[in-house]
């Protein structure tokens, strides 16, 4: 899984049906100190997240069907977690 | 899913059986400021309605197979969507 920062939102009327009344939402992509690392996703919301937060990210298609319990979906990023803290090295 | 645009299209009258019926198209990848960001890729149609000069999304991976009527074919990006409004 990736860390996220969100900063944005993405909307559609013309899509894939998977995405029908689910929240796109724009994230960098950042280091676990928070610093963006260069790259961004589009991905799904399924827990309610905003943009300024910080969030975890799945970028894998299996887990991310499972998830919106589609098995033939072209979906791959989900965020999945709004993250409370980082800590590195204790 | 990366944001992207149409910049053309692309014809191939022979190709391998299951892609018959799909269309493909040139995206240029774009930043999340919507600047050019990397070099264009073709994209097959997974909505059926994309055309040049138009904003896009773009599924990557085994997971644009996904976006097709039949999806045991070999592509590895396509369009998932049309975008109507990106904030910021």
């Amino acid at each position: 899984m990736k860390i996220g920062s969100v900063v944005g939102t993405v909307v559609s009327t013309i899509n894939a049906p998977v995405f029908d009344d689910r929240k796109l939402l724009l994230c960098d992509i950042v280091d676990p100190d928070g610093t963006p690392s260069g790259g961004y996703l589009i991905a799904v919301d399924v827990v309610g997240a905003g943009t300024g937060e910080t969030v975890l990210i799945i970028d894998e298609g299996n887990s991310a069907r499972q998830i919106v319990g589609l098995d033939t979906a072209p979906i791959r990023a989900v965020v999945v977690g709004i993250v409370d803290e980082v800590d590195i090295g204790g | 899913m990366q944001l992207g645009r149409v910049i053309g299209t692309v014809v191939a009258s022979v190709k391998t059986p299951g892609l018959d019926g799909v269309k493909f198209l040139i995206v240029q990848p774009l930043d999340r400021r919507r600047e050019p960001w990397g070099r264009p890729v073709v994209a097959a149609d997974g909505v059926h309605m994309a055309g040049p000069g138009e904003l896009v999304y773009v599924v990557g991976s085994r997971e644009a197979a996904q976006a097709l009527p039949n999806t045991f074919v070999p592509v590895d990006h396509a369009i998932v969507g049309i975008v109507d409004e990106v904030t910021p």
